[in-house]
């Protein structure tokens, strides 16, 4: 069943201003429930905007927004439930930290959801053991926090209010390698222990291939591709050709290929590219060079 | 070759709150953040600088230009002593610096004015700034855009704006400061081809500190930071060719190298030192 669903979505920026601009137009997507769904497309391809609408953070210009077969819009009781259903959570969310105590920041969200304190404390401690915040550093101020543990606490802060569908907005961004690979594990498990959906927005190839089940890329105001890691792949021409950045193991493969190996281009792994050379060269060994 | 900065024996600790920190990080007191170090950048070299967050490569960057000045140890920059307080404006005009959010260093409402902020402050006569303006913007492909405001650029775009005003100060080193972080693979490309031109056309003294291997592997000389100390210091080859010890320092190892040595471990004859794409490729199919 589908979690997220849009008919004809349509999003202007200042509408009927001179300055109105269409950042996304006529988009019809459906997610399904327990997906990990990577959003990928460069800057300015509207992917921001398309994920703000699924919990009713941009009003749709035209068209529908369906949360879990609900319409949204339909009444103030609707649009206030998506806010539950589906958790945002921004880009470089750490810079939203504000309350005194790593755990009152956590808390912030279900208490907005009215639960008792009880309640509030399990799910402050288990969003904290989600994302590695130990029993130490709720105590403490979140802004004594290093910038990595910051971030974690931010998306614990989301999680604690046990959305059915986390939406994380570019999660690793300015991050290096070891604090982007921590927060792509912690997402991973996430997701496999709770069951939910999560969409992840990323325009590294490269990260999302590790961990995603699906790909949806954005391009041109719309949803360009959706489909498996390796359906995404066969593609990747296209992908480095719509600003996007593949892995580089993709690229030495689609090199080989332009060179003329009759090799496979949906590769993304090192373990993957070995495999098919090596099935490239027991194939050469049988045939001899007529093979290609 | 002359060196154009020189570290001798180099410490530094952050003890307390820096507002200049791009974060507004506070950092632990008594965290050293570079530690005893030694190094010069020779004059037109293209250094890349790694090291994982808290490595101390962005101290690195800030001791460079007099922007910090060490505790220990001297930095000369140009034959001038950082801690020559009254020298600094010159020292400024030996090294421009680059840094990471596009939005934190565009100063006025017109892309040509950005620009020519460098130079007005430098006292250059009014001729010749628009001279230069001219110039920074062909050499980074933005002189089509002098007359947009920076805000409506992407951040591609409005990091090459901030490197036309480095360029326009006519300094002979120019450092970037993770100036690639926040964009985009198009604009990091955009950001990297101008980096390169600067380089090559110019001739000027570029050292950048990045997390992007492939980024790395494009410099002629990699220094690898952990630990406010450097933990390697060579060619891209030398360098990358130790892997554990670049994973040990939370770094990431080029596909194309990680994929040249398990096809060693296959039976492929490639050779050790490939780190680019069209390495890999050329190696591969030379050797089927």
């Amino acid at each position: 069943m589908s979690v997220l669903k849009t008919e004809n979505l349509t999003y202007m920026y200042s509408e009927g201003t001179p300055f109105q601009i269409v950042a996304i137009k006529d988009v019809n997507l459906s997610v399904e429930a327990g997906e990990l769904v990577a959003v990928i497309g460069h800057t300015g391809s509207g992917k921001s905007t398309l994920i703000q609408h699924f919990n009713g953070l941009l009003k749709p210009s035209s068209g529908k927004v369906y949360v879990d077969g609900q319409d949204i819009w339909e009444s103030k009781a609707t649009l206030r439930q998506s806010r539950f259903t589906v958790g945002l959570c921004f880009q470089y969310p750490e810079y939203q930290l504000f309350e005194e105590t790593a755990y009152k920041d956590i808390a912030f969200g279900p208490k907005n959801m009215k639960l008792d304190e009880a309640e509030i404390d399990r799910r402050v401690r288990q969003a904290a053991s989600y994302v590695g915040v130990t029993d130490d550093m709720l105590e403490k101020s979140p802004f004594d926090l290093s910038g990595g543990e910051k971030r974690r606490v931010a998306i614990a802060g989301v999680m604690a209010m046990e959305p059915k569908v986390l939406i994380l907005d570019e999660p690793t961004a300015g991050l290096d390698p070891r604090g982007r690979d921590q927060i792509l594990e912690l997402i991973r498990s996430y997701r496999e222990q709770t069951g939910s959906t999560v969409l992840l927005v990323s325009h590294s190839m490269e990260d999302v291939a590790k961990i995603a089940t699906k790909v949806m890329v954005i391009n041109n105001k719309n949803v360009e591709m959706y489909g498996t890691v390796e359906e995404i792949f066969e593609h990747a021409g296209r992908l480095i050709e719509i600003g996007l950045d593949v892995p580089q193991i993709t690229k030495v493969f689609l090199g080989l290929k332009e060179r003329g190996l009759p090799v496979r281009t949906d590769i993304y792994t090192v373990q993957q590219g070995r495999e098919e050379l090596n099935r490239l060269r027991e194939m050469k060994q049988r045939g001899g060079d007529a093979a290609w | 070759m002359a060196s154009v900065i020189t570290f001798d024996h180099v410490s530094f600790t952050y003890d307390d709150f820096l507002p200049e920190e791009q974060n507004g990080e506070r950092r632990p007191l008594n965290n050293l953040a570079v530690k005893d170090l030694s190094l010069s950048i020779e004059e037109g070299s293209l250094v890349a600088v790694l090291g994982h967050n808290g490595s101390g490569k962005s101290t690195f960057a800030k001791l460079c230009n007099g922007i910090l000045v060490p505790d220990e140890g001297d930095v000369t920059v140009y034959g001038i002593n950082t801690k020559e307080e009254e020298r600094l404006m010159e020292i400024r005009q030996h090294v421009g610096m680059v840094f990471q959010n596009p939005d934190n260093q565009i100063v006025a409402s017109v892309v040509e004015e950005d620009v020519a902020f460098g130079p007005e402050n430098l006292g250059v006569p009014p001729e010749e700034i628009r001279k230069r303006v001219k110039e920074s913007l062909k050499a980074v492909g933005m002189y089509d855009y002098r007359k947009h405001a920076p805000h409506k650029l992407s951040g591609g775009q409005k990091q090459r704006v901030a490197i036309a005003g480095v360029i326009a100060m006519q300094t002979g080193c120019i450092l970037f400061d993770e100036s690639t972080a926040m964009l985009d693979p198009r604009g990091r490309r955009e950001v990297m081809d101008s980096i390169h031109k600067l380089h090559k056309d110019l001739g000027k003294t570029i050292v950048y500190i990045t997390h992007y291997m492939e980024e790395a592997t494009l410099a002629d000389r990699v220094i690898v930071m952990d630990h406010g100390t450097i933990l390697s210091d060579g060619t891209p080859y030398e360098v990358f060719s130790d892997t554990e010890k670049l994973r040990a320092a939370g770094l990431d190892v080029p596909q194309a190298t990680l994929f040249a040595s398990a096809l060693r471990e296959d039976g492929l004859p490639l050779p050790e030192n490939i780190l680019t794409t069209e390495e890999c490729v050329s190696a591969i199919l030379e050797s089927i």
